[in-house]
């Protein structure tokens, strides 16, 4: 039997259920890290000194970060375009791109991970380097989750694309709703964690 | 595809450019701004102030939330109530119980 509603739209919602779902688990994300958010502010607001985050972390690395994570969510924007245009062999393009970038976030983030543990700087030595390590490790998380999905409609998810192209768009619009989610928490993380 | 259909995706991929550049530009002003050591209250500001132009237009235009159905906006309506709650709890915290006791 097929699935319901992956093509053709609810006529009570206006949306395909995967559409739906996908921003109902972002909401669902959005409360996640609103919660370590708040626990920030909170062990921050009442810590006696806090030290500014570019004393103790690499702001040329995390900014080099950005414009690395920036550029994925305009290659999977791109990606989700060329399919759009019936263009396969530049989704493929593109979307290799998407997962090679989010490769080169999590390589920085490593050297940027060792370079603190060879210090002696670790979750346990402060709070400010706890929640540093909790927030981006969480994200790194997410990241790796995301690449995993791009991957799988890169490589063998991608067969759907000549049975059913319109689900197969779909998808890739759900998961590029992720991925620039996960942009989108960057955008906030960097500036809270490295700059003030 | 239809030509209208082509001239459309053509149009938003020009848009996509065009946020890119500004993302681009807007991350430079951000780490510029920090270089400055403004007072804490007015770096927070200004950083959370440009944050939220950024995320808005990832938001806006990669999500395509500027074109979105009226039942995405609800859903993203409720999630902002309880995340700005969530945000308040800190606040409530430092304030004595003023928010709970009032004036007393």
């Amino acid at each position: 039997m097929d699935i319901p509603y992956t093509v053709e739209v609810r006529r009570d919602t206006g949306l395909t259920n995967g559409k739906i779902g996908i921003w109902l688990f972002l909401a669902s994300e959005v409360m996640l890290f609103g919660a370590l958010f708040a626990s920030y502010i909170l062990i921050r607001t009442g810590a006696p000194t806090w030290p500014r985050g570019d004393t103790i972390l690499n702001v040329p690395l995390a900014t080099f970060n950005t414009i690395v994570l920036i550029s994925s969510s305009v290659t999977m924007v791109m990606a989700w375009a060329s399919l759009m245009r019936h263009r396969f062999g530049t989704y493929r393009i593109y979307m290799g791109a998407t997962i090679l970038l989010g490769g080169v976030f999590l390589v920085v983030k490593y050297f940027e991970y060792s370079h603190k543990f060879e210090t002696g700087l670790f979750p346990s030595t402060n709070n400010f380097l706890a929640i540093y390590f909790t927030l981006t490790g969480l994200h790194m998380l997410h990241v790796m989750g995301g690449m995993a999905v791009n991957a799988y409609f890169w490589g063998p998810g991608a067969k759907l694309y000549k049975t059913n192209p319109e689900w197969f768009i779909n998808r890739v619009e759900h998961s590029g709703l992720f991925w620039h989610f996960v942009d989108l928490v960057w955008i906030f993380l960097f500036p809270t964690l490295y700059l003030l | 595809m239809t030509t209208d259909h082509a001239v459309d995706i053509d149009k938003q991929v020009r848009i996509y450019i065009t946020v890119f550049v500004s993302l681009m530009a807007l991350t430079i002003i951000t780490v510029a701004i920090s270089r400055f050591h403004l007072p804490i209250h007015l770096a927070v500001t200004v950083a959370l102030f440009v944050a939220i132009i950024k995320g808005s237009l990832v938001a806006c235009y990669f999500m395509h939330l500027i074109a979105e159905k009226k039942l995405i906006y609800a859903v993203l309506a409720v999630t902002a109530f309880f995340f700005a709650a969530l945000l308040a709890l800190p606040v409530i915290t430092h304030s004595d119980g003023f928010w709970i006791h009032g004036l007393h």
